[in-house]
């Protein structure tokens, strides 16, 4: 056991000072991995951003419900008592045609041209917030109440917010594909990084097989190298976006305080993190096990 | 200890550098073998270090089989061998310390231990004073003396050297029999190919002759 960790402790440590030695290429490398992982990574992270928005939306789903233009108060109490009854409805509230010209006047810009309306033009409207519903029963409901007499029109509030769902969930996918993509171009560079770095190492590893190295240990701190160029790589991806959501976030302010909301991009959880740098060693790994098998078969001493 | 029989070896390219070659070396010897350039010396201690493989014959090495090895249990019979290569395999990017430390470093030496080690063989061979030069400050014969160094570092109980002695002059050659008859003396199985006549004249030991791949008895 003992010598076990000690084996592979004298790997680590020959991997660390093999990046120490050649910093430059090391670093072109995990750059390099770097930029091409914060792609995909970046749009995962605005993509999961944007579904926040969208589930909150969604999570509290909202009807407007207008009425005829020439809707009496009779119809307006007969609609209201039918609302009452109406399962899975958590509250709705009923504005008239007055408050909502109000409302419009009172909006800065448009006071001018409310003011100027000889009639108004406005229905009276009811708006209901529905308890936790799946999207079919918000449709059910939304066909059901618009059979009613006197109403204009049911509109579903929150379907940008599903179209928006919608859209993220192509762009996961396309998010993936191009990760799966990328994930081939890590392998690539790594088994690349690591056949240049057996070219270079021949004669030690020649010496070694010659005097009783077993294939593991020869192998060893390439894979080391591969799984840390691979973590390097992803963590260096990370660093990009954290820069990126940080400047981002600094022209936030400025917007989210005219429209007095809290807004912010956030960055990938701690567990999506780890994921990734897990992830990624993996693909290093592998990119090293790969290159490993291609080329240090054929160092064979004479 | 080391013994052939009937061993022939046959190169890729059809030609044969060992012809029904057998004999036996028996624990503690030691043995000279010598032969003409391109007699088979070379090939014959590849073929005990598993180095390169026999078309025909069987090759017993500390009771090994080797012929029916399998490729994972090579490393360790070469752990098992002190090895001098005709062509030395010197690393010239580290230093002679770092060079005869590689046999104990393959197998995970504690380092103080494997550094107290490295200094004995360098003391040995007489070396010690240059622990820290690089291998192309080195005299012909002080990296001879390297090579020992590092074959014999981890104690194993067979040396097999390739020329150790080549363009060294008597004095030189001289002394560095002396190392391999110290070790010799301790009880390791030492077998060195060689042309050199000062240490064929020596008739202490038994020599084995090779001419066109067949042993001259
Ligand atoms: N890999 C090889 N492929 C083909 N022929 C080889 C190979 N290695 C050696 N030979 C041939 O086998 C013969 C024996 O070679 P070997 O190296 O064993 O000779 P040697 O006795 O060690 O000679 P020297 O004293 O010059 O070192 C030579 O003719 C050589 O050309
Ligand atoms: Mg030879």
């Amino acid at each position: 056991m003992n010598s076990w960790l000690s084996q592979h402790w004298q790997a680590l440590s020959q991997t660390l000072r093999q990046l120490v030695n050649t910093p430059l290429s090391s670093l072109l490398s995990i750059v390099v991995i770097g930029i091409a992982f914060s792609l995909p990574l970046g749009i995962y992270t605005l993509l999961g951003n944007l579904q926040t928005i969208s589930e909150d939306v969604v999570k509290m789903p909202q009807l407007s419900l207008f009425l005829k233009l020439n809707a009496t108060q009779a119809d307006i109490e007969n609609i209201n008592s039918q609302l009452e009854e109406f399962p899975s409805i958590a509250s709705f509230q009923f504005i008239s045609k007055e408050i909502a010209l109000q409302q419009l006047q009172q909006e800065s810009g448009l006071a001018d041209i409310a003011s100027n309306l000889i009639s108004n033009p406005l229905p009276d409207a009811f708006i209901i917030n529905t308890q936790q519903i799946s999207p079919d029963d918000l449709e059910n409901i939304r066909t059901t109440i618009k059979k009613w007499p006197e109403i204009a029109h049911v509109q579903v509030d929150t379907d940008w917010a599903r179209r928006l769902d919608a859209l993220l969930r192509l762009g996961q996918l396309a998010v993936l594909m191009l990760a799966v993509l990328l994930s081939f171009a890590l392998i690539i560079v790594v088994f690349n990084t690591i056949r240049l770095q057996i070219l270079t190492k021949r004669d030690e590893i020649e010496v070694s097989k010659l005097i009783g190295a077993t294939d593991s240990y020869i192998q060893r701190p390439f894979l080391y190298f591969g799984a840390i160029q691979g973590i390097a790589g992803a963590a260096a991806a990370w660093f990009f976006i954290a820069l990126s959501i940080q400047t981002i976030n600094e022209s936030l302010i400025e917007l989210t305080q005219l429209y007095a909301t809290d807004f912010h991009l956030s960055h990938l959880s701690l567990q999506d993190s780890l994921s990734l740098l897990v992830f990624s060693a993996l693909l290093g790994w592998l990119g090293a096990r790969l290159s490993v098998a291609q080329h240090l078969s054929h160092i064979e001493p004479e | 200890m080391i013994s052939f029989v009937n061993v022939s070896k046959r190169y890729p390219d059809g030609f044969e550098a060992l012809k029904n070659v057998a004999f036996t070396i028996h624990p503690g010897e030691l043995v000279l073998l010598t032969g003409h350039s391109g007699a088979g010396k070379s090939t014959m201690l590849k073929l005990i270090a598993a180095i390169e493989r026999p078309t025909y014959g069987s090759i017993m090495v500390s009771d090994q089989n080797i012929n029916a090895l399998k490729k994972n249990a090579i490393p360790f019979l070469r752990r098992s061998l002190g090895l001098i290569f005709q062509d030395q395999k010197i690393l010239y990017d580290r230093t002679v310390f770092a060079n005869v430390m590689l046999p104990l470093q393959i197998r995970s030496f504690e380092k103080k231990t494997a550094a107290g080690r490295v200094r004995a063989a360098l003391d040995k061979v007489g070396l010690l004073g240059k622990e820290n030069a690089y291998p192309v400050t080195l005299s012909g014969g002080e990296k001879q003396r390297l090579c020992i160094a590092r074959a014999v570092v981890h104690r194993p109980s067979i040396l097999i050297a390739d020329e150790p002695t080549a363009n060294l002059d008597v004095d030189y050659a001289q002394s560095i029999m002396e190392v391999f008859r110290s070790f010799h003396q301790v009880g390791v199985t030492v077998l060195i190919a060689t042309h050199d006549t000062s240490l064929l004249n020596d008739t202490r030991y038994r020599t084995l002759t090779l001419n066109q791949g067949k042993l001259v008895v």
